[in-house]
């Protein structure tokens, strides 16, 4: 049943930290300071790796599995994902499927945990993380289905593949919407300004940070490093459809696509420069307007 | 045959024998529970047999009644459903033996045996039966008996008042049903085989798609639903949301059989009912409190789920796209089984949380995974199959009918019948979004935390028979999350006798379909391998370092008390709050006041929208208008007999005119 490379996965492994600390550094030039170093990430991840744990007298063997799941999970999910000409490690018809509820799996589990600690600041980030999750999900699947249609492929290897300068030229209005749609669902999913800010230092207004406020140790390292495996993927979909480069050379693709994180992690820092964050009670309407714009594309 | 018929007499005899011997002690108990589980494993070996391709039997034997005949026929169809019948009356009356000890000496156990004997053999009937006078009396059988064990605590008003809604809602089903199979037999026999579909199929679809409909629970039919399922025992409840409303899904599915070539807006009518039931079900499961009427509005989604698939298949089906078809269909069917699973699972684990707390208020609860472990991790099981979650069953099924909406919307490409496929995808994304968030909140209040009142903190864990039905099911739910592709595989002869497309058609969708399954069922393999070594992983670098505890970390504060905690309301706000156009959940606020404030409140209900502005106005106008006829009834002999005369003149004048 393994049929493709496992070069995709790897990268993924390897770099997606570095796309956080991309972010990082944009947003360090823009706020005029120097920023931590490129490969601060990992040393987070590792330092974490090595220390001891606090548990919470509250917990139980759930809190304690809720990050080993969110981690093997997004693993999982990530044997599905092309990247720049390589066959992902497994494809069939409907996989894309598959990797959104692999991820509400890591969600239902960093959920259940964060309510295992009976802090309200973690209840409040996982009530915040459903409802927009429950928003996400259709805008998200919406899109998928735009791409699918406009392919006229089931899987996410050919759906990617068949995304070309050509598809470009005569469904440029599709595309980009879908684009948009799916720009959004990757704000939301990841926890960036507008949706949620992960800097912030008032555990009232977070979301995805404050769900994980009682985690430490390995379990951390398992989460943080987690996150980056999780916007590494949607990253990969958005530049996929955005920067379609076949151009027979699988290296130098997948070096476009590279080049293309690095771009949108740039972009993502600039718009964390740029604006605020909205009003919690405002992001629902922020992925109303995803859903509608990939059922536009797929009205199109 | 002859095992089924086996099973229909141990159901039988148990029944009379638990009524005979009421008076022994535990005799009712061990005759009912002890006949149930035999005529059950009995009855569930030609069932699987027939349901994984062996060739259908039938029995007929000539009856008395008037167009009746005692005509049994086991199909795939009715196979199919067989199957979890058979296991959830097993279960269910493994758990009821223990689960009614509470009440021995209290109440009378025996008729609570009689009729869980009397359900099981009717719904076994119900499926089975292949003439219409049999099949409405075992229906009418199916609605009494479980009429009679939802109204087990008849002392409570609230039970008394249960019992009386799904009594009436079960018989405005029924009166479609007569209908449906008056005109269906109109042509003078009332045997399935020999039914009239020639004119006005579409009329026929819509008195099945009520009369089915109700007993199902699609909205705004539903409406028994969260009344009945936690007035009931647990065990009932189990029994009843997991395989007796599907047999109103049998009867749509065998109706459709009957209708001749599908036509594409009953399609549109299922998905439109389907999206519906699921979005409305699994918000107001969302905004209840009561464990066991969120289970009950949960069945409601699922129904939904099941209604959808159908629709998308019915669609495909119209469209001329086999494979859209198969997939719809096989996810629906499917997830009728997988519903069965772990729908059947949660009710009887929250038969053990009330049994353990006295409670079924999920804001009184809290901490039970520690002291409830066996319920807790298979309440867990439970919670991510029916949220859809890989690697367990509803994924499975849910996939399937994903499946079928992106091949239908890539396919049937200038067409309308994309709308319903993309409508499905959506719709189908936003319940599985909701659901998660429905039983996070299920779980994560009930069973995580701190406990939040002295009932939950002085709960413990039931007895082995209790917890083992539970470990059956959730291991069914695992089991069938990996290795559904081979259940996938079997359905062919089922699915091509309800799609009537030929089987090598079917075959071919199926064998696609099951090879995306099995590729699901070796990633989940793969998932749970890397859970375990990652957790390996973890321990074993834990081991040698400094693991300390210390309290929840609530922002600097360090006396966090367990009324500090989320509740489920809470949790459930954003949500509510943002659909409370569907929901109308009422508030009862008493907001502190002044400097030193005493005393606060708050407090939310949310009714069902439908009962309340839909049912109860209309019903209490036609009781209104009954109340109008009241003068005529007066009790004296005189005007029965002024009656009896103007009748009699009326039907004179009629004559000669």
């Amino acid at each position: 049943m393994i049929s493709g490379s496992l070069f995709p996965l790897i990268l993924a492994a390897a770099l997606a930290p570095l796309m956080q600390s991309v972010i990082v550094r944009s947003k360090s030039v823009m706020a005029g300071r120097v920023g931590p170093p490129l490969l601060q990430p990992y040393r987070d991840v590792w330092k974490l790796a090595r220390k001891g744990a606090v548990y919470s007298n509250a917990t139980s063997w759930i809190f304690q599995m809720g990050p080993t799941i969110g981690l093997a999970s997004l693993l999982v999910a990530l044997t599905l994902l092309p990247f720049g000409g390589f066959a992902p490690l497994s494809a069939f018809s409907g996989d894309f499927v598959l990797i959104v509820y692999l991820m509400a799996l890591g969600r239902f589990f960093t959920v259940v945990a964060a309510l295992d600690t009976g802090s309200s600041f973690e209840g409040m980030g996982a009530s915040r993380e459903v409802t927009f999750a429950a928003f996400a999900e259709p805008a998200f699947f919406l899109a998928l289905a735009a791409l699918v249609r406009q392919t006229g492929y089931l899987s996410l290897n050919p759906v990617l593949a068949a995304v070309s300068t050509a598809t470009w030229t005569h469904a440029a209005p599709t595309l980009g919407l879908t684009l948009a749609a799916l720009i959004i669902v990757f704000l939301a999913e990841n926890a960036r300004i507008p949706v949620d800010d992960p800097t912030t230092h008032l555990e009232l207004t977070m979301i995805h940070e404050v769900m994980v406020l009682d985690h430490s140790g390995p379990d951390f390292a398992m989460i943080e490093y987690g996150a980056a495996l999780k916007m590494w993927l949607f990253a990969t979909i958005i530049v996929s459809v955005a920067v379609p480069c076949h151009s027979g050379n699988r290296w130098l693709d997948t070096g476009a696509a590279l080049l293309a994180i690095l771009v949108l992690g740039v972009a993502t820092g600039l718009l964390e420069s740029s604006m605020a964050r909205l009003r919690l009670l405002r992001v629902p309407q922020l992925l109303l307007v995803a859903i509608v714009l990939a059922a536009l594309a797929l009205a199109l | 045959m002859t095992a089924l018929l086996i099973a229909l007499l141990l159901f039988g005899a148990s029944a009379v024998g638990s009524l005979i011997f009421a008076q022994r002690g535990r005799w009712p108990t061990f005759l009912g529970a002890g006949g149930l589980i035999l005529g059950s494993l009995c009855g569930i070996i030609p069932a699987t047999q027939v349901a994984l391709g062996a060739p259908p039997q039938s029995l007929r034997i000539a009856w008395d009644v008037p167009y009746g005949s005692l005509y049994l026929h086991l199909d795939a169809l009715a196979a199919f459903f067989l199957v979890p019948i058979f296991l959830l009356c097993a279960v269910a009356a493994l758990y009821g033996a223990e689960y009614l000890e509470e009440y021995r000496g209290k109440k009378a156990l025996a008729p609570s045996w009689f009729f869980m004997n009397v359900l099981a053999a009717s719904m076994v009937v119900v499926v089975l039966a292949h003439n219409a006078v049999l099949f409405l009396m075992a229906w009418e059988a199916m609605a009494l008996s479980s009429f009679f064990l939802v109204t087990f605590e008849d002392e409570k008003e609230s039970t008394r008042r249960a019992g009386w809604i799904y009594l009436v809602a079960s018989h405005i089903g029924a009166a479609f049903l007569l209908a449906l199979f008056v005109l269906l037999g109109r042509h003078g026999s009332l045997d399935f085989d020999h039914f009239d579909s020639s004119a006005g199929a579409g009329v026929l679809f819509l008195l099945a798609l009520v009369g089915f409909g109700t007993k199902a629970g699609f909205v705004p039919l539903h409406v028994w639903l969260p009344e009945a399922h936690p007035a009931a025992p647990s065990h009932v409840s189990a029994v009843m949301s997991a395989v007796m409303i599907k047999t109103g899904i049998y009867g749509l599915l065998r109706i459709l059989t009957f209708l001749g070539p599908a036509q594409a807006w009953w399609g549109w009518t299922l998905c439109v009912v389907g999206l519906t039931s699921g979005v409305l079900g699994v918000l107001l499961a969302l905004a209840q409190h009561d464990l066991k009427r969120l289970l009950a509005y949960s069945s409601v989604e699922n129904i939904g789920i099941v209604a959808l698939g159908l629709g998308v298949g019915i669609v495909g089906l119209s469209a001329g796209a086999p494979f859209v078809a198969v997939a719809g269909f096989a996810g629906a069917l499917l997830h009728v089984l997988n519903h069965a699973l772990f729908k059947g699972l949660l009710f009887l684990d929250a038969g053990n949380v009330a049994h353990a707390t006295h409670t079924r208020e999920i804001d009184h609860l809290g901490g039970l995974i520690r002291r409830m472990p066996g319920t807790g991790v298979t309440f867990l099981i439970g919670a991510a199959a029916i949220s859809g979650l890989p690697p367990l069953n509803g994924f499975v099924s849910e996939f399937l009918i994903y499946l079928a909406g992106f091949k239908g919307a890539a396919a049937l490409d200038a067409s309308s019948s994309s709308v319903p496929m993309l409508a499905a995808i959506a719709g189908f994304a936003l319940i599985g979004g909701l659901a998660v968030a429905c039983f996070t909140k299920a779980f994560g209040i009930a069973f995580l935390g701190h406990p939040r009142t002295e009932h939950a903190a002085q709960a413990h864990e039931v007895e082995f028979a209790m917890l083992a039905p539970g470990f059956i099911l959730a291991a069914g739910c695992v089991l069938m999350g990996l290795f559904g592709c081979y259940v996938v595989r079997s359905m062919g002869p089922l699915i091509s006798n309800v799609t009537h497309l030929p089987p090598i058609q079917v075959a071919q969708a199926l064998a696609n379909a099951a090879g995306s399954v099995a590729e699901v069922g070796f990633l989940g393999a793969m998932l749970i391998g890397l859970v375990v070594v990652l957790s390996l992983a973890r321990a074993a670098a834990l081991a040698r370092r400094r693991v300390a505890t210390a309290v929840t970390w609530d922002c600097g504060y360090a006396r966090p008390a367990s009324r500090m905690q989320y509740t489920a309301s809470s949790f459930a706000q954003p949500l509510t709050e943002t659909f409370a156009m569907l929901l109308r959940t009422r508030k009862v606020v008493t907001a502190p006041r002044g400097l030193f404030p005493q005393h606060a409140e708050f407090h939310t209900r949310t009714d069902d929208p439908y009962q309340r502005y839909l049912f109860r106005p209309v019903f209490h106008a036609v009781g209104r208008g009954m109340a109008s006829l009241r003068p005529l009834q007066q009790g004296k002999v005189q005007f029965y007999v002024l009656y009896i005369a103007i009748t009699l003149l009326a039907l004179l004048l009629w004559q000669l005119a």
